[in-house]
């Protein structure tokens, strides 16, 4: 194999391809990125629309495939063959660009996202700064898919979505600066803005930053996991959107693919804050108690998981296959789920080679967090009831900034208490 | 790593921050003014990142595309579009501007051929990895009373809008 398609897979090299600067590898992690979230996105849908059916006491989608699991596909296929409208008295180009720029922006983001130590495509010395930059921008493609529309309802959805972005920005922006105050309390001193950094700081410092100085670590997440869910538009944030005022918000006039690259955007917003959130508190592709249960019993038990899970879902897979009605009308989709639980299986024997299973590891820890992320926000969802414009503003700007601020400041007295102290001391001595 | 095609992107970059400078100016709609400065100011940010200064480029992004850009959308959404596209985009004040244009012009060139004089030796360059915490040093040592100042005239600036915005409070 040539020389650049080689050197990075030397066993000695530690960092991720944009750094190593082999834009061959960069490649192939955007493909598998993108591919990989694209794919979430087309599960989320089926999960969300089954989660919140079984919430609701109903059965969801079971029509298309057994118990729905094709209904994606015949989705696409509508959205992809439906009339593309534009309306009558729309600007033509800010309506065309609107989708695009919100896409361009939650894909740039998950340039940094570290799934694990080296498997990010690129670690830069700004990582957070540029993820919370470049995710504001989606704003831009709600007001510019708003204003474009040229009709009412879109206009206040995008008036209401920038209003609530900018103002939830600023809180999270300081419960993010809060964790970044935390990973400079090392010897050195030196914090970082680094993602992988942040990560391997929780490492040094053997504690997720949920947990440290109890509980401000635990109140700056809860502030940035609240306002995470207002900038991603979701339940009970979903005012732009809200479906009994405002029909569908921004999107209204979309249609086709246009409207399912808007559905790509949120969906794919959501597993990149959620990983922020990951990476700044719940340590990143760290397993669970990497130094509580620490040893190689625990170590091989951990590893096991990957395996555990896919074996978990074929299982389930089979015992649905089983319980399929047995009519000769069911016979291919039996057949078809019985072969769907096999390839889980399989891949389940894949991630038992001792190889394989200690490559996989972190990648899987980081998407097994994003994955609980993902449930929550369709329990908030399927929960909530939503809130008032006024409500909103309320909470945003007179508990969470406040409660930012305060985090902040206790944070950096906490961190510095030892040298408060001397400096006490040493007025009162004077 | 090693920064590639270094030219390239300075041309590239440099070309779009005048081409969509130029379109601020010349569209009669003012939302697509406002799409044309949010790309110029992303290409300065690519400019920043071009010169090391990564920290500089993700606050350029934050703040003015982020944060400013969008209220000024905001802002521009409540206009009355009609009647803004009818009213005079230029006003005629032609030997005004080409004289202003030509002494803007004769300074820069005037700087371009002799000025090595004025402007200090060029530094080292710093590594890229250390370049924020460099500027958090600077700005909590050397230029800890220049923030600080900075930080009040912004405060005076939020108590002024309210104040002005609302009658009574």
């Amino acid at each position: 194999m040539p020389g650049f398609i080689t050197n990075y897979l030397d066993k000695s090299v530690h960092v991720t391809p944009g750094q190593y600067g082999s834009p061959f590898w960069a490649l192939v992690y955007i493909l598998l990125v993108f591919g990989g979230v694209s794919l979430a996105v087309v599960c989320m849908n089926w999960l969300e629309r089954k989660i919140l059916a079984h919430m609701q006491v109903r059965l969801g989608p079971m029509r298309v495939g057994p118990h729905g699991l094709l209904q994606p596909i015949a989705d696409a296929l509508k959205l992809i063959l439906k009339e593309d409208i534009i309306p009558d008295g729309a600007d033509r180009f800010v309506f065309w660009i609107a989708p695009l720029i919100i896409l361009l922006s939650v894909f740039s983001v998950y340039c940094v996202i570290p799934f694990g130590p080296t498997h990010a495509i690129t670690d830069m010395n700004i990582g957070i700064l540029f993820m919370l930059g470049v995710s504001s921008l989606g704003v831009l493609g709600i007001v510019m898919a708003g204003w474009a529309s040229n009709s009412h309802y879109p206009l206040i959805g995008a008036l209401r979505s920038s209003a609530q972005m900018v103002s939830y920005e600023i809180a999270m922006g300081l419960a993010v600066v809060s964790a970044v105050l935390m990973t400079s309390l090392n010897d050195q001193g030196t914090g970082t803005l680094s993602m992988i950094g942040i990560v391997q700081a929780q490492y040094a410092q053997h504690t997720w930053f949920i947990f440290k100085f109890f509980p401000l670590g635990l109140l700056a997440f809860f502030i940035f996991a609240v306002a995470m869910v207002a900038e991603t538009n979701r339940a009970p944030f979903d005012l732009p959107e809200a479906e009994s005022e405002l029909t569908a918000g921004f999107h209204t006039e979309y249609s086709g693919l246009r409207w399912s690259l808007f559905m790509l955007g949120e969906y794919a917003a959501m597993i990149a804050v959620s990983s922020i959130a990951i990476t700044l508190w719940l340590g990143g592709w760290m397993r669970p108690f990497p130094n509580l249960l620490h040893g190689a019993t625990w170590d091989l038990a951990f590893s096991l998981f990957p395996a555990l899970t896919f074996f978990g879902i074929a299982a389930l897979t089979f015992y649905s296959t089983v319980r399929m009605p047995k009519h000769s009308f069911f016979r291919i989709q039996t057949m078809g789920l019985g072969a769907f639980g096999g390839v889980f299986a399989l891949i389940g024997l894949l991630l038992l080679i001792p190889r394989v299973r200690n490559d996989i590891q972190d990648v899987y820890w980081f998407i097994a967090k994003i994955a609980l992320f993902m449930y929550l926000y369709i329990w908030y969802r399927g929960t909530f009831p939503r809130y008032r414009f006024d409500q909103l503003m309320k909470v945003g700007w007179k508990v969470l900034l406040p409660m930012g601020i305060g985090v902040l400041m206790l944070t950096g007295i906490v961190a510095l208490r030892t040298e408060i102290v001397d400096f006490v001391r040493q007025l009162v001595h004077i | 790593m090693q920064p590639v095609a270094t030219t390239f992107f300075f041309y590239l970059l440099a070309g779009l921050a005048i081409a969509s400078g130029v379109l601020v100016i010349t569209r009669r709609n003012p939302v697509h003014s406002a799409l044309a400065l949010i790309l110029t100011l992303l290409s300065l940010a690519g400019l920043y990142l071009m010169l090391y200064a990564p920290f500089v480029a993700g606050v350029q992004i934050i703040l003015y595309v982020g944060g400013i850009m969008v209220l000024f959308l905001f802002v521009i959404m409540l206009v009355n579009l009609e009647r803004s596209e009818r009213e005079k985009q230029f006003n005629q004040q032609w030997i005004a501007g080409v004289a202003a244009a030509i002494a803007l012009g004769a300074l820069f060139v005037s700087i371009y051929w002799k000025g090595h004089a004025i402007f200090p030796a060029p530094m080292k360059l710093a590594a890229e990895t250390d370049n924020t915490q460099r500027v958090g040093e600077m700005l909590y040592s050397n230029y800890m009373f220049p923030f600080e100042i900075a930080s009040l005239l912004l405060l005076v600036a939020i108590i002024g809008a309210v104040v002005m915005a609302k009658k009574r409070i």
